[in-house]
């Protein structure tokens, strides 16, 4: 048996399901839609089937969520269906009540909240409301669990006592004129003929509902008839039929709510309205958004969400980890020391080869050693002798099992096993390097996407959600985003994966895709060593550079957000901001856990595949290529990845980077963008290199000018995100077209960028290329343009006003 | 629209904060209208403007029991008196 669960967003709808199924539920999404479905079992009868609708307001074909209902209801016609309605909200609320009512699918009332009533002091007259709507309903409590037993007993009830006696209707009645005209129009479009959802059709024709035409499929001089009786009485009562329907649907449940709702004499300002007045006033809103923000971004960004997935990524999937710590810093500094013993040794054995001895023979050799601490600066001169240097060389690494309870990662047990196993070798390296380092870098995400999704399902659950769309929609709405992208772009500067995830709370389908795909143009933590390594070798290191790092990525997003607006693919009506601010009220922290666990699970399965895949790719790209045939390469340089690199480095050379190297660690920047400067390091054949990179400040130094590095800065800021982030793109998309939409923009945003701001700025240094110059001049105009053009609407009208003054 | 012909029309944006007015008419067709409409906002229903987002739009009111916000430019579709 298969029951729908109906209802108003902020019903207790969620709640409510969630105490019916338990963990027997199953999230997807509905077909062809970003729209989260939800299905599952009843705990105490597995036959019963629950499909929770999405939360929708009313039955009209206006937004995604409505049209998923209704043909929900009507195509799968369930058994029955449960409508929850909020207590402390009845008017509304039943508004969608009249309009399931009129399917004549077995209904039962879920009236909700019946704890918050019982405080205010209200009264319901629940018989009253039963026989008034002639469908049988119950106080229930989602939140406390009461009432539950009565509401699945009752719904069972319907389901099956409605399908022997069918006949019956239950709908409401409008006042006798309406009526007239429907019956009318029941006569024109069904003749004699019964058919199912007869009442519901006869309403949605006489509101000239396009899609419920097309799907009765009436021919069109019957779509004539009718319509000539809809003007005619449209014009006696000076309405149009929707609000005609919609206003008398307004005035029986005013009515009827007069009837059973005894609202208590105590006229006191509930506590929500006490939040609310010190939440959005005027003054002291925007701080107190500062501080929840904040709250947000040091939860899941600084603390919690960090920590968890750098020790996801450091210690279980990289270098293994102490058991509670214990033995930690004993080591540390055991390796520190073996480290400067390693420099010396190093330092020393350079020396000996310069001076052309043996080893023995320099007994009576000085060496200065600068010791340099992870920035590079100098930390230390040592002056290291040949007994030094024996001291030095006869230093052990030390081993971690000797300091304490150590747990080696994940990697390493791979690599220990498969060893044993005796695997051949490119099976082992494509297990332990592309495999689990590919599985290593979905998994890494996970805590802190969970720690973030925790924040957001608190934020929406406690209806501050709500109130962020308020605040900031004045802002966001000029550049065609919402009030909510606030969030994915202050969570971007994190990481993007879970910023774009956040785009989630965005219920436009349109707002939801343009955060998308500009949410990566904020710096992530992971750009930080690029911008470090480019201002430490270029810029002296100067702060401005981080910041104007930033301040593009803003500029990025402003743009992005205006020109998009104004193509095809964006254009329409402006989304309606009319939208429910919801009562402030706790939310119970297992609907918070469990919507959290399944957002992150989510990610995991739709977007960890594009993850595992891509990396495995480009690591198979590095570590193969021609030595001496084709094979495992020892040097990078060799790969497939390098001559790919020299085969398009071309085309960055008008951005003023066109070698190889670059190429190669822009791509290698797709895994992680972090992989740059490492990249950059191995190009350059150093091993180990610092996060901002100071080995390699002067080899840069010689391939790149400032302008080009600037510009090799910007493209990398701009262009496609590593996979993980095209991931999140495309879980969110939920259609390839999209995601590749993205991408695509993305790129080519990042390289007209870089090629403005490189030609342009060679124009200045008084060394211009005229064709760069011409080019550069071409896009910028381009830009210009595509920035003040009007929308596409006003172009629409335009076209379609000179075609009309032709005639 | 029939509502930049009569330029004396007092919608809810002209409402000041505080007051509460009676819708007369909605405006316009489509979308913003139907959801408008289905959010309460019906002939006759009572309307009261609570307060303005902090930057100055949207605007938050009560109708038929509970808080809706909308922006400045959707209340000029709503005829009040």
């Amino acid at each position: 048996m298969r029951i729908a669960l109906a209802g108003n967003p902020n019903s207790g709808k969620t709640t409510l399901f969630n105490s019916l199924t338990g963990s027997n539920q199953y999230v997807g999404n509905w077909p062809g839609v970003t729209v989260e479905q939800k299905t599952g079992h009843l705990r105490k009868n597995k036959h019963l089937k629950i499909i929770d609708l999405p939360g929708i307001y009313s039955l009209s074909p206006y937004t995604t969520e409505e049209e998923i209902a209704r043909s929900f209801l009507l195509d799968e016609k369930p058994d029955a269906i449960i409508n929850i309605v909020d207590g402390t909200n009845l008017e509304r609320n039943l508004y969608l009540t009249t309009q399931l009512l009129d399917l004549n699918i077995p209904l039962v009332l879920a009236v909700n909240m019946s704890d918050v009533i019982e405080k205010t002091g209200d009264k319901i007259d629940l018989e009253k409301l039963s026989t008034e709507l002639s469908v049988p309903v119950v106080l229930i409590s989602a939140l406390k669990g009461s009432g539950l037993e009565k509401l699945t007993e009752l719904t069972m009830e319907v389901a099956q006592t409605k399908k022997q006696t069918e006949s019956e209707q239950t709908f409401l009645k409008f006042n006798q004129d309406v009526e007239n005209v429907l019956d009318h129009i029941a006569k024109i479009a069904f003749e004699d003929t019964k058919p199912d959802f007869q009442r519901w059709y006869q309403v949605k024709l006489f509101e000239r509902d396009q899609e419920m035409r097309d799907h009765l499929a009436l021919d069109t001089n019957k779509v004539e008839a009718i319509d000539e009786i809809i003007t005619l009485y449209e014009d006696l009562v000076d309405e149009d039929s929707e609000s005609i329907i919609t206003s008398e649907r307004y005035r029986i449940i005013n009515n009827l709510v007069k009837k059973s709702y005894e609202k208590s004499r105590k006229v006191k300002l509930s506590t929500s309205d006490k939040i609310d007045r010190i939440v959005t006033n005027r003054i002291l809103a925007l701080p107190i958004f500062v501080v929840v923000m904040f709250f947000v971004y040091f939860l899941s960004i600084s603390t919690i969400g960090t920590w968890t997935t750098d020790f996801v990524n450091e210690n279980i999937f990289d270098e293994g980890w102490f058991l509670f710590g214990k033995g930690r810093s004993a080591y540390t500094e055991k390796v520190e020391e073996y480290e400067v013993s390693e420099t010396i040794a190093e330092a020393f054995e350079t020396e000996i080869e310069q001076a052309g001895i043996k080893s023995e023979d320099a007994t009576n050799l000085k060496v200065e050693v600068n010791l340099y601490d992870e920035e590079g600066n100098l930390e230390e001169v040592v002056n290291a002798d040949y007994q030094a240097y024996q001291e030095a060389s006869a230093a052990v690494e030390p081993e971690p099992g000797e300091f304490g309870p150590w747990i080696p990662s994940i990697p390493d047990l791979i690599d220990q096993g498969l060893t044993k196993l005796n695997v051949s070798t490119w099976l082992h390296e494509l297990v332990v390097d592309g495999i689990v380092a590919g599985v290593g870098a979905v998994l890494g995400f996970l805590p802190q996407m969970f720690v973030l999704f925790l924040c957001l399902a608190l934020l929406e659950g406690c209806g501050y959600m709500a109130r962020i769309a308020f605040i900031m929609d004045r802002i966001f709405r000029k550049f065609g985003l919402s009030g909510k992208s606030f969030i994915p772009l202050m969570i971007g500067t994190g990481c993007s994966v879970p910023g774009i995830m956040a785009a989630r709370t965005i219920e436009n389908e349109r707002d939801r895709r343009m955060t998308v795909i500009t949410t990566t143009f904020i710096p992530c933590s992971a750009k930080l060593p690029v911008i470090a390594l480019i201002a430490g070798a270029f810029f002296g290191g100067k702060w401005w550079i981080g910041a104007a790092s930033y301040f593009i990525g803003i500029i990025a997003v402003i743009i992005s957000g205006i020109i998009l607006k104004k193509t095809k693919m964006f254009a329409g009506d402006v989304a309606p901001f009319v939208i429910e601010l919801p009562s402030y009220h706790f939310p119970r922290m297992r609907d918070i856990l469990r919507s959290s666990k399944n957002r992150t699970w989510e990610f995991v399965k739709r977007a960890g595949s594009i993850v595992l895949l891509s990396t495995i790719v480009i690591w198979f790209l590095g570590a193969y290529g021609f030595e001496n045939g084709f094979g495992r390469v020892d040097d990078v340089n060799n790969s497939i990845l390098a001559v790919i690199g020299s085969g398009i480095g071309w085309i960055f050379t008008p951005l003023g980077f066109g070698g190889w190297r670059p190429t190669v660690a822009t791509i290698s920047g797709l895994i992680a963008k972090e992989n740059v400067v490492g990249t950059f390091g191995v190009l350059y054949n150093f091993e180990g290199i610092a996060e901002n990179g100071w080995q390699i400040w002067q080899n840069m130094r010689l391939d790149f000018t400032a302008l080009a590095a600037a510009s090799f800065l910007l493209f990398n800021l701009i262009c496609a995100p590593c996979f993980a982030a095209i991931g999140a793109i495309r879980r969110e998309m939920a259609s390839a077209k999209w995601t590749s939409f993205a991408i695509i923009y993305q790129i080519g945003l990042a390289y007209s960028m870089s090629l403005i701001f490189y030609q342009l700025g060679m124009l200045i240094q008084g060394k211009p290329d005229i064709v760069g110059a011409v080019v550069a001049g071409i896009l910028l105009i381009g830009f210009i343009y595509l920035l003040f053009r009007p929308g596409y609407d006003k172009r629409l009208l335009k076209k379609s006003k000179s075609a009309y003054s032709k005639i | 629209m029939a509502i930049s012909d009569n330029k004396n029309l007092r919608t809810l944006r002209d409402i000041p904060v505080g007051q509460t007015a009676i819708v007369k008419r909605i405006h316009g067709s489509g979308q913003l209208k139907r959801h408008i409409m289905d959010m309460g906002i019906t002939k006759g229903s009572e309307v009261l403007v609570r307060k303005l987002a902090p930057l100055g739009d949207p605007i938050e009111i009560t109708i038929r029991g509970y808080q809706l916000s909308l922006r400045k430019s959707e209340c000029e579709i709503i005829e009040v008196e």
